[in-house]
């Protein structure tokens, strides 16, 4: 039953006319994905980084963050949405306060994490030297917390890909919305479409990110080699 | 009367506690699917990962079949198995077992993985065999990270069970997607509140059950496994899939 579900050939997985004809709209689609993850995951890094600063800096606030952190990424992403729904609407606000939310709790704690493991010995030596706190934090600190950082956007960047496609359900568009077809209409070529894209770019994202750390870490690639 | 007023008088009326639509009908459906879900999941991902873990192999295939996972939506899971299975419990059981598994797939298998080589050779001083060390030492030193994936797992599982209303027609989702459809924005608010809820609480009962399992010597670093990447690898530990 389920291989002639399968293969059933009278509902294809795929219909090329209706794919050639529609490409337009899969531009779009993409456009729209693009750019609400690219809203979240800027947003989210904006304000992750200076926030998991202050948290590795100042202890009392740290494990609150952490904590209230570690909550809202429990809460499920619809119930999430659903959550604004009564304030904002069904607004591009109600998709990206959610979306935001998750990229800042992502990127809060790796960000902390690469932040603790700098070695005291190279914070002392750089003291030796004579860096102030400021230089210190830019030119020592973050360079080495860069790859737990990169790690936590790679994931961000990922995870609110496929968030994403929630946000079709409260009218934002996006990917979502071909996949939210396919399932009203019964008809695979738009559910197809939409994953084999959103899959893509989410390999394609992450790869992207992936050079972006080997290109400015090179110690990390000497280290390992 | 305000939208709180709203949201606590949908609570209040014992329309919403009775029936087929009831809140305790609802929950039930909404855990027995996860739970169905989430026990098939662990024992496919919990022997393979273990497995592979403790002979070292095919370590790329255990890892990347989570970052995989992560890149495929849920929702989209969700749909395929739809168009496959069609409407009802069948297509959501699939969906959340099959998401359900990658997390808990490489955690078990990093967490068996990277067991201390001294520890083993220690066991292997102490006269231990084979099976007593995979049991006696690997597997209770893994706990921490085990645990974390199926904590990972059930919490997503229980959030696309909340999607998963779309295609099986019950659990707490519906309240969401009907409120959605009638523009009832105290059912939506409703809904979301029961499901951020029911999150937690497994959220919550898991980590208890994780400090229970975790050996006593264990206790203290738990705390360090649940932050989300070491850092040395740049590679989550505590894989972040979800919808």
């Amino acid at each position: 039953m389920l291989l002639a579900a399968f293969l059933d050939a009278s509902d294809p997985w795929i219909r090329w006319d209706w794919f050639w004809r529609h490409v337009p709209e899969f531009q779009l689609r993409l456009v729209e994905h693009v750019q609400l993850t690219v809203i979240a995951v800027v947003l989210g890094l904006v304000i992750a980084a200076p926030l998991g600063v202050l948290a590795s800096r100042w202890r009392p606030l740290r494990d609150p963050l952490l904590a209230v952190g570690g909550i809202l990424y429990t809460i499920p992403s619809l119930a999430f949405f659903a959550f604004f729904i009564p304030f904002t609407g069904l607004t591009l606000a109600t998709a990206e306060i959610p979306l935001v939310s998750y990229t800042i709790l992502i990127l809060l704690r790796n960000t902390v994490v690469g932040l603790d493991g700098v070695p005291a010995d190279v914070l002392d030596a750089a003291q030796g030297m004579g860096y102030r706190p400021l230089a210190m934090l830019l030119r020592i600190e973050l360079p080495l917390a860069t790859p737990a950082i990169l790690a936590g956007l790679r994931i961000a960047t990922v995870t609110t890909i496929g968030l994403v496609t929630v946000t079709a359900l409260i009218g934002q568009g996006g990917l979502g919305s071909l996949i939210n077809t396919g399932l009203i209409e019964d008809f695979k070529t738009p559910l197809v479409v939409g994953t084999v894209l959103c899959v893509l770019l989410a390999l394609g994202a992450d790869l992207g990110l992936a050079g972006v750390e080997r290109a400015i870490t090179p110690w990390a690639r000497q280290r390992r080699a | 009367m305000g939208f709180l007023g709203a949201v606590i008088a949908w609570f209040a009326s014992p329309a919403h506690w009775s029936g087929t639509g009831g809140v305790p009908t609802r929950l039930l459906e909404h855990v027995q699917i996860s739970a169905a879900a989430l026990a098939v999941a662990i024992m496919v991902a919990l022997p393979i990962g273990i497995t592979l873990g403790h002979y070292h192999r095919f370590g790329n295939l255990a890892i990347n079949v989570s970052n995989v996972g992560r890149a495929i939506p849920s929702f989209a899971i969700l749909v395929i198995a739809f168009e496959i299975f069609g409407l009802g419990d069948i297509p959501a059981f699939a969906a959340l077992t099959l998401l359900a598994i990658p997390p808990m797939l490489t955690n078990s298998y990093i967490g068996v993985r990277d067991v201390d080589p001294e520890v083993l050779d220690a066991a292997r001083g102490m006269g231990m065999r084979e099976r007593r060390m995979a049991f006696g030492v690997e597997l209770p030193l893994a706990v921490p990270l085990i645990m974390a994936g199926v904590k990972t797992s059930a919490v997503q599982v229980i959030a696309t069970a909340t999607l998963a209303a779309i295609v099986a027609g019950g659990g707490l989702g519906r309240y969401i997607l009907d409120g959605l459809g009638q523009r009832d924005d105290t059912q939506v608010f409703a809904g979301a509140l029961l499901v951020a809820l029911l999150a937690l609480a497994v959220e919550v009962s898991l980590s208890g059950l994780e400090q229970i399992l975790t050996p006593r010597g264990l206790r203290e670093r738990t705390v360090r496994v649940s932050v989300g990447v070491d850092p040395a690898r740049g590679r989550p530990l505590k894989s972040t899939s979800r919808i």
